[in-house]
């Protein structure tokens, strides 16, 4: 058996279910269609077999989730990444970490920004925009969560427009939900 | 108007009642994903009274007072009765379910396998505890959507 990863990192685990998946062979046409497998897309990854277990959600979910990171307009890619980064920290996801900061990397080519929040995690020093974006998304990430008026004062302060700004909400606040699935439904593993 | 516009209380014509007209069908997911988790057509082993409870429950604990309202008024209208007489089984169930969805709320980043065994234990099988973290992982989106605009709409006043 492979070793859990305990630590953050940009070299992406293999994530491993505590729970048993569901059986791709035996799935239903809800949980074909939720997974949305086709004729010509087989490829189902262990975290989305065991979604599937609820694919009234997960139908929902996977739309909701691709809208919020790769809509159009608004903020950055790159920018929502950070932002699925803070809440990540802050909920301690390696896996999810693991992706998002890999994303972030390759968008941006800037691999300090992430080398500074692992290293450091809430107390990472970065770049004004950056700093503004990360804090944000971490306090928004605290139960309850801690921003104030000031946060956003930060974000304007910054640069960020109202859509942006909007955006910046939601891919923190759709992490909120993928690392309560993804940190406590299995963990993260090193890749063989 | 979806539940979390009207939670945040986005007033028409303002910057960010048009930013949030460019988000309207993540607006429109999002009240979907609510029907699914709160109301879904198969709820298995977790009711949709249960499910009600515990997102008032989550809502209280993100300091959601009026998100909470809202879901006690769902309980209400799940017409589920407090049964005095329910078995030390169903007890022992609800009560680790309960305690699961205080740790996904409150300490995600202290789950682990553990939690899962607990919940195993208790009687829920690998379909309840998919959507037991389905629940408890909405909530904690929605309650921070409209925190995060709540505070958009204080600023722009």
């Amino acid at each position: 058996m492979s070793r859990v990863v305990h630590a953050f990192t940009t070299e992406i685990p293999v994530w491993s279910p505590y729970v048993t998946p569901v059986d791709l062979a035996a799935a239903t046409p809800e949980q074909m269609a939720a997974m949305q497998v086709t004729p010509s897309n087989k490829g189902v990854s262990p975290y989305v077999l065991t979604l599937a277990h609820d694919p009234e959600s997960l139908a929902v979910r996977s739309p909701l989730f691709n809208q919020i990171m790769y809509g159009r307009q608004g903020l950055t890619s790159a920018e929502r990444e950070l932002g699925a980064v803070g809440a990540s920290v802050v909920n301690r996801c390696i896996y999810c970490a693991a992706v998002h900061a890999s994303r972030f990397n390759n968008l941006t080519k800037r691999p300090e920004v992430m080398d500074a929040i692992f290293a450091d995690e809430r107390s990472a020093k970065l770049e004004p925009r950056e700093q503004a974006i990360f804090d944000f998304a971490a306090q928004l990430s605290d139960t309850p969560p801690t921003i104030t008026g000031a946060a956003t004062k930060k974000l304007e302060q910054v640069g960020l427009d109202t859509l942006e700004m909007v955006d910046l909400i939601l891919s923190a606040a759709i992490f909120g939900w993928a690392n309560r699935l993804m940190h406590t439904l299995g963990e993260p593993t090193e890749p063989i | 108007m979806t539940l979390i516009e009207h939670m945040a209380g986005i007033r028409p014509g303002t910057p960010l009642a048009q930013a949030m007209a460019a988000r309207a069908e993540i607006l429109r997911l999002s009240q979907a994903a609510h029907d699914a988790v709160l109301l879904p057509k198969k709820p298995g082993g977790i009711s949709h009274g249960l499910r009600a409870a515990l997102a008032a429950r989550m809502a209280r604990q993100n300091a959601q007072p009026r998100l909470a309202e809202h879901y006690d008024e769902l309980m209400r209208r799940s017409g589920e009765m407090q049964d005095s007489d329910v078995s030390l089984r169903e007890q022992t169930r609800v009560a680790a379910i309960v305690t699961h969805a205080d740790l996904l709320t409150l300490r995600p980043r202290d789950a682990t396998r553990n939690d899962i065994e607990a919940l195993r234990r208790a009687g829920l099988g690998e379909p309840d505890i998919v959507r037991l973290a389905e629940l408890a992982a909405f909530v904690n989106y929605q309650v921070r959507v409209i925190k995060g605009l709540q505070g958009l709409g204080e600023a722009k006043r």
